[in-house]
């Protein structure tokens, strides 16, 4: 009887072996990998300031900015197009972390450079990061000649430096935010009253509302007495469009400046004037920024 | 006595047929793909593909990840991923199928064999059945598989927008290519 048992068993067993190859890919183990978030942002800036995107490796990004007049010039200034500032730059993907950039700005006649490295970046998986973390150090030379040329003129006195957090992720595959604690070092500064170091808090976000375009925002709040009260606080409202190897960003924001000294510590018009009814939005201006990106350096597994 | 021969003939049955059911793998699989036009290159590839071949019953899966697909060019990647292929909804692209001549390859028998491959493709949410050729090599105890066959964006609602309809193929090319090894145990 025992023996049969066995016996039976043994079929079962052997019958369950033949039976077992349904699904043969369950046969491979799965290794599993770590998913890194990409795209929070469609691209490196996200109106003025940065987003926590970075420029990938071995790709060049071209970016033409314009900023112009305010639109309540009306038709005399064709709503403040006569009035453009202009940046041109180029960013570079060093690795999928670090990435450089230089800019030229019509404004001041502005140089800016700066370095920026993604400390912590979001993934899933085999990794597990909720956050990603960017680190940038911006520097900024005016090169506009000396108002007082007759006094004793430093170089030092044309450098601005500022220190940037990115702390940002994408919520979902639409939506993304970001908060940014943000330092401006002005070597020199108007008046005693006006801080050399001023420290302001960024917050930016950004919502698909289609495949290729998204509504963003961006406002940097300066913390309070380190400015004087002829300036405000930077907001900005985008749409971003991408349209293959373009993204083109139109904006809205009170600041006319793409350096980050200017539009944190330089902007003078607001957004609204509660007082002056008919020039309720007179501090609103237009902006794009146009990028186009080439693949200098194609990625290593493929040459 | 008897039956404990008998028990033991099983078991060996068993075993023999669990070690030698004949199942292939691979987990390096080339999987690359063109979706050129005369207006834009557009090719990309991994090697990371996972495909299992049963030679007893001829049946065959292959899965890839998606994300694993490496472009010369990172935004188009990030394209392909965000926009067409909606990579973190559907991560997977899947093949389960099977080889419908198998009678006509012979594994003793080193060399090429042509194969028939007929099964269903999962990928971007959609189940398409398709049917190809490829070549099944066989080397003493190795395989090698080659397949190539084309996928019709629309058959899989991958959308390709107006601004760039001349851009993208709508037939795109998919090439596996792949030495299998027998799978141990189980």
């Amino acid at each position: 009887m025992n023996k049969y048992l066995i016996l039976i068993t043994l079929f079962v067993v052997h019958l369950s072996a033949i039976l077992a190859q349904d699904d043969l890919l369950s046969l491979l183990e799965e290794e599993e990998t770590t998913e890194y978030a990409v795209a929070a942002f469609k691209t490196n800036r996200v109106v003025n300031g940065h987003s926590i995107e970075n420029t990938a490796a071995g790709v060049m990004d071209v970016k033409i900015s314009h900023r112009f007049s305010p639109i309540s010039e009306g038709f005399y200034d064709i709503f403040g197009l006569d009035g453009a500032t202009i940046r041109i730059g180029v960013d570079y993907g060093i690795s999928d972390r670090l990435m450089i950039g230089l800019g030229r700005n019509s404004y001041e006649k502005t140089f800016d450079g700066f370095v920026k490295y993604k400390i912590l970046r979001q993934s899933t998986g085999k990794k597990n990061m909720p956050l990603t973390l960017v680190y940038l150090a911006d520097a900024q030379i005016v090169t506009l000649k000396f108002q007082n040329p007759e006094r004793e003129n430093f170089f030092s006195s044309r450098l601005f430096y500022t220190h940037q957090l990115l702390i940002g992720r994408k919520f979902s595959e639409g939506f993304s935010a970001q908060i940014m604690p943000t330092l401006v070092h002005r070597n020199l500064v108007p008046t005693e009253a006006d801080k050399n170091d001023v420290i302001s808090i960024g917050v930016a976000a950004r919502q698909k509302i289609s495949k290729r375009v998204a509504v963003t925002a961006e406002y940097y709040y300066v913390l309070p007495d380190q400015l004087g009260e002829d300036f405000h606080n930077s907001l900005s409202i985008g749409f971003d469009i991408e349209t293959g190897g373009h993204v083109f960003q139109f904006h809205f924001s009170n600041s006319r400046f793409m350096t980050y000294k200017g539009f944190i510590t330089e902007t003078t018009d607001r957004w609204f004037y509660e007082n002056d009814g008919e020039n309720l939005l007179s501090g609103i201006r237009f902006g794009f920024n146009i990028s186009r990106v080439f693949t200098i350096v194609k990625p290593k597994s493929l040459q | 006595m008897k039956n404990v021969l008998l028990a033991f003939v099983m078991l060996l049955v068993t075993v023999v047929t669990v070690a030698a059911q004949g199942k292939f793998y691979s987990k390096t699989a080339m999987v690359s793909f063109n979706a050129s036009t005369p207006l834009e290159d557009i090719d990309a590839q991994t090697n990371t593909g996972t495909i299992v071949l049963d030679t007893e019953t001829g049946k065959l899966e292959s899965s890839v990840l998606v994300k694993a697909f490496q472009f010369k060019r990172a935004l188009m990647q990030e394209h392909f991923n965000e926009n067409y292929m909606e990579s973190s909804k559907y991560p997977k692209a899947v093949f389960k199928g099977e080889i419908t001549n198998l009678s006509e390859v012979n594994f003793k028998k080193d060399g090429d064999y042509k194969v028939k491959v007929k099964g269903t493709m999962e990928m971007h949410g959609v189940k398409k059945e398709i049917m190809t050729n490829g070549i099944l090599n066989v080397a003493g105890k190795n395989l090698k598989v080659n397949a190539d066959f084309i996928v019709a964006c629309a058959d899989y609602e991958i959308k390709i927008p107006s601004v760039v309809a001349d851009k993208v193929a709508k037939e795109v090319k998919v090439t596996v290519n792949t030495a299998l090894q027998a799978l141990a145990g189980k």
